[in-house]
């Protein structure tokens, strides 16, 4: 049976397309068949951020209308083997994502693959709730910022009462926490909430710490999923989520700002 | 360290004004979701007729629905302003 994961966050910029390219691509690393899908129609990115914009022929909207097979509009990844990408339509409204259409979709995924990856555009409105509404767990992207720790708690509302588990009275999504642009440094400093705030705040389980990093614009620049950059922070805290999410015990790291000098520390302020 | 900055370090941290702020917001809202979808309406409406009595700000008056099994109570909450006329 395939796992469908919605990667969503209510608030826009917080990091669900960077996240959703290196937790599929980490997926895939380890050997599952996965497909990573971009739900935000009308602004596809996942296509630049996976490096295969310019293999784009055929899209999710195509298939949905029956324009396009499926197997017309996956593209394969060039790095790992068992990954695909589907794209988003550049073109149409987010309501040409239909219920009927998204689950049909889903369904012929799911006989072939081992995990479908849902990219979720911003908001609370269709085009996010078609990305959530067949999932089994969630990776709900969060900055440690007011307005996005509030936005995340609308959408774990969502997942709870408008969710295909929910309405039809099925265990519940499993929510997960994965807090991004960490800066431990303004964290010791009392200007940004720790994580320790933030999951007593949102009181779900957490998947990752992925702390601020230049990395991650350096990745995306050549369209690089930051997974693959073995030796970063970042990339490594990637790793570490997909392990966790596939249930395996990993001590998070890169929580604490990197050590100071005995004055920096005695002045700090 | 300055002698300014001494005083300045004993404010409440922005990070924990933050988290305040967010733990009653949030719980606020998710009292909210549970609510039935003619709460706002009802709750304007009742601001009006109040209106007409006293004057009172929008957020002197809250409106909660408390559901058990068996029974639902509707609380009303009208903070007055304390001079009156
Ligand atoms: N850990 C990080 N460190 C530094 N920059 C980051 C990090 N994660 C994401 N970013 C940057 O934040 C910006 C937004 O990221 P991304 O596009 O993944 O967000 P999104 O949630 O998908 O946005 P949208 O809501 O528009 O779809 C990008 O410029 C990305 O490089
Ligand atoms: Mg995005």
């Amino acid at each position: 049976m395939a796992k469908i994961i919605v990667v969503t966050s209510g608030k826009g910029g917080v990091g669900k397309t960077t996240t959703s390219a290196s937790i599929s691509t980490g997926l895939a690393r380890r050997g599952f068949k996965t497909v990573v899908i971009d739900f935000d129609v009308g602004l596809r990115n996942l296509d630049l951020i996976m490096n295969c914009e310019r293999r784009v022929v055929y899209d999710f909207v195509n298939v949905i209308q029956g324009e396009a097979s499926l197997n017309q509009a996956l593209i394969k990844d060039k790095r790992v083997e068992t990954l695909y990408i589907l794209p988003a339509s550049q073109t149409r409204e987010k309501e040409a994502l239909t219920q009927e259409g998204v689950e049909r979709v889903l369904n012929e995924l799911a006989e072939t693959f081992d995990y479908i990856v849902c990219d979720s555009p911003a908001g609370i409105e269709h085009g996010a709730q078609m990305a959530l509404y067949y999932a089994d767990e969630a990776i709900v992207v969060t900055n440690p910022e007011v307005s996005s720790v509030r936005d995340s708690d609308r959408i774990l509302g969502i997942l709870q009462s408008k969710s295909r588990r929910s309405e039809m009275g099925l265990d519940p999504v499993k929510e997960h926490l994965l807090l991004t642009r960490y800066n431990p440094d303004r964290v010791d400093r009392g200007e940004m909430l720790s994580v320790g705030d933030v999951e007593e705040i949102l009181a779900i389980p957490l998947l990752g710490v992925i702390p601020e990093s230049q990395i991650v614009l350096n990745a995306s620049n050549q369209g690089m999923p930051v997974i693959l950059e073995n030796d970063s922070d970042a990339g490594q805290a990637y790793e570490d989520a997909v392990g966790r999410l596939l249930g395996e015990e990993r001590e998070h790291r890169f929580l604490t700002a990197a050590k100071k000098g005995f004055f920096s520390r005695m002045f700090k302020g | 360290m300055s002698f300014f900055d001494y005083f300045k370090s004993k404010k409440k941290s922005t990070a924990s004004v933050a988290k305040e702020r967010l733990q009653i917001i949030v719980a606020h809202e998710r009292g909210m979701r549970d609510q039935p979808d003619y709460l706002p309406q009802l709750q304007q409406e009742l601001i009006a007729v109040i209106r007409k009595y006293v004057q009172i700000d929008d957020d002197m008056v809250q409106v909660e629905l408390d559901r058990n099994e068996d029974c639902s109570v509707l609380e009303l909450n009208v903070t007055l302003p304390e001079h009156q006329p």
